[in-house]
């Protein structure tokens, strides 16, 4: 019973884990979905969410704001910030580019990432920012089955619950709405969505704006973790074999990728690492990526490459 | 030229579409055309006729602005729809105003469905959903197979069913004017004939407009009202469908039938040299 306990544990923890990187991922999809780009720079537009609110956060709690409308107004700006980014990302960087590789767009976003890092530091601060949005503890479940329960960490479930009302909403908005309609058809080919006048410039905008403000989400969850800081960027790494298991342009396979690559790698540290060496949960996820790569190279939920004869 | 033939069958109706005299560079050095000037009068199918490379679809571009994002520029002439000036609108401004491209090679969503196609073509509408539904239903009825197709992959349907649905996409704008590139590249000549019933039929019944780019001269010109030809862009002849399908150098060159007498090369030379002068 105890190895039981432990197993579920350890899955359960992975998979709350995973959640958090299909967060990541989430935002990559999105673009990818709309605009057949790689967006290099999505780990760098949840570092400067995560500084656009911390730092409004403290700066209004330190006036003397309550905390609750602090939490508010911080999200509002932080929105905002991502808003005008995705504003000036469609007008300097994508826009001027319709039509172009995917190749040349993924270059350009590379150039991005490089500006949003330096201009969120420049102007919220460099240093590493405590954020308290979500309760750290732990919970102890199923005490009276196992002895000493099964211990979860609260802020996982609170990550795994609002990645689950985000991809809800997401799946409602591609497949329900007409913008929804327009973005996947933007995807598809953007000279024809132009031709039957859907605005690109405008899809565009949409588009960097809902991944911006997924990055918000996800420096939500991420910042309480860890603090934000600069190395929060890193998470861009750790979404890439999410994508690749889940598929670049599936919203349920980022969360797929997700879970499996979290319960993967947390079940391969514990029961994998005494025989082959710790530290299996920094390599594993790519590893499994490339496995993935060479049986079914669109992924798991990836959209079938068409090739009419 | 175009003032001689319009003096000789003087025409009442108004012009939906004027093209006058635009010259197209790609990239800044492509001169790609030369000075090209047509008319599209209300409820005409006007056939926009040339061999590869002629600049049929240029032209078509130059007037949908969609020539803006493959580097080309209008650099000299206007382009007017309903006696606007629209060569400096987007491509989404135009499709409001009620002129919408067909492009050529379909451009299907591959994956969305074919309702799904059909509505993306509603994207500039504001007159509610009723209308497109209406609309839609509308075009379900010119086009019955794809009713049949309507929750399948754009992408695995046939290519018939691709350009249909690429029409049926662009009925969806509602427009008033539809620019038509190509619409029988790589369709087995029955199917060519169908689709180009439907468009007759869209004409008269719905009033619709129609500039037509089309390499297949001899169906063009048994739909179309009128006619020009391009040839290296320019316009090289322009006249009534009947008048160019009795045209002895069109007949000869263009549908490959008749100039019987004429059997001496020098004789295709001479042509060539009478036509520069024309143009």
């Amino acid at each position: 019973m105890v190895v039981f306990g432990q197993f579920l544990e350890v899955l359960i923890g992975g998979l709350l884990a995973g959640v958090l990187y299909s967060l990541v991922a989430l935002g990559f999809v999105l673009i990818f979905k709309a605009s057949g780009v790689f967006n290099f720079a999505q780990g760098a537009m949840v570092l400067l969410a995560g500084l656009a609110l911390v730092r409004s956060l403290d700066f209004m709690v330190a006036r003397g704001v309550p905390v609750w409308a602090a939490i508010v107004l911080g999200l509002v700006f932080a929105g905002l910030i991502m808003a005008i980014s995705a504003w000036l990302i469609e007008r300097f960087v994508v826009g001027p580019l319709v039509n172009q590789d995917g190749l040349t767009l993924f270059m350009s976003t590379i150039g991005a990432t490089f500006i949003i890092e330096g201009a969120a530091q420049l102007i919220f601060g460099s240093d590493v920012y405590p954020l308290r949005l979500f309760p750290t503890d732990a919970w102890f479940l199923f005490e009276s089955a196992f002895p000493g329960g099964i211990l979860v960490n609260k802020l996982d479930v609170w990550g795994g619950l609002i990645a689950g009302i985000l991809v809800t909403g997401l799946a409602i908005f591609f497949q329900k709405t007409k913008t929804g309609r327009a973005l996947r058809a933007v995807a598809d080919d953007h000279a024809a969505a132009q031709s039957v006048g859907i605005p690109i410039s405008w899809i565009w905008f949409v588009v960097w704006l809902v991944a911006g403000l997924v990055a918000l989400v996800a420096a939500t969850v991420w910042g309480t973790k860890l603090g934000v800081q600069f190395s929060i960027t890193f998470l861009a790494l750790k979404a890439l074999p999410v994508l690749i298991i889940g598929g670049f342009t599936s919203v349920p396979g980022a969360i797929v990728g997700g879970l499996l690559i979290g319960a993967g790698e947390k079940l391969a540290e514990v029961y994998l690492g005494p025989f082959i060496g710790g530290g299996i949960e920094y390599w594993f996820a790519y590893v499994l990526a490339l496995a993935v790569l060479l049986a079914r190279p669109q992924g798991l939920f990836g959209e079938r490459i068409i090739e009419r004869i | 030229m175009s003032q001689a033939q319009s003096a000789a069958a003087p025409r009442t109706a108004k012009a939906v579409l004027a093209v006058k005299n635009i010259e197209v560079i790609y990239d800044h050095v492509i001169l790609v055309l030369k000075g090209v000037s047509l008319e599209v009068l209300e409820g005409g199918i006007v056939a926009l006729l040339g061999a590869n490379g002629a600049g049929k679809s240029t032209t078509l571009k130059a007037i949908s602005n969609l020539i803006k994002s493959e580097r080309g520029d209008v650099t000299k002439g206007s382009i007017e729809f309903r006696g606007e000036r629209v060569d400096r609108l987007t491509p989404n401004d135009l499709v409001r105003r009620g002129c919408i491209q067909v492009m050529e090679g379909r451009h299907c969503f591959g994956h969305l469905t074919v309702e799904e196609n059909l509505l993306t073509g509603s994207f500039t509408r504001t007159d509610g959903r009723t209308a497109v539904a209406n609309d839609l239903e509308m075009v379900y009825g010119y086009f019955p197979r794809l009713k049949e197709r309507r929750t399948s992959l754009a992408g695995y349907i046939s290519g018939g069913e691709q350009q249909m649905t690429a029409i049926g996409r662009a009925l969806m704008s509602a427009p008033s004017m539809m620019l038509l590139d190509e619409p029988s590249m790589g369709l087995a000549p029955q199917l060519v004939e169908e689709i180009f019933e439907i468009v007759k039929r869209l004409n008269t019944e719905q009033g619709l407009s129609v500039l037509l780019a089309e390499q297949n001269t001899n169906m063009a010109l048994k739909y179309a009202t009128y006619g020009y030809i391009l040839e290296n862009g320019r316009v090289v002849m322009d006249g009534e469908a009947k008048s160019l399908r009795e045209n002895e150098d069109v007949r000869e060159f263009y549908l490959g039938i008749g100039g019987g007498d004429r059997r001496s090369f020098r004789d295709v030379k001479s042509y060539k040299r009478r036509k520069r002068w024309l143009a």
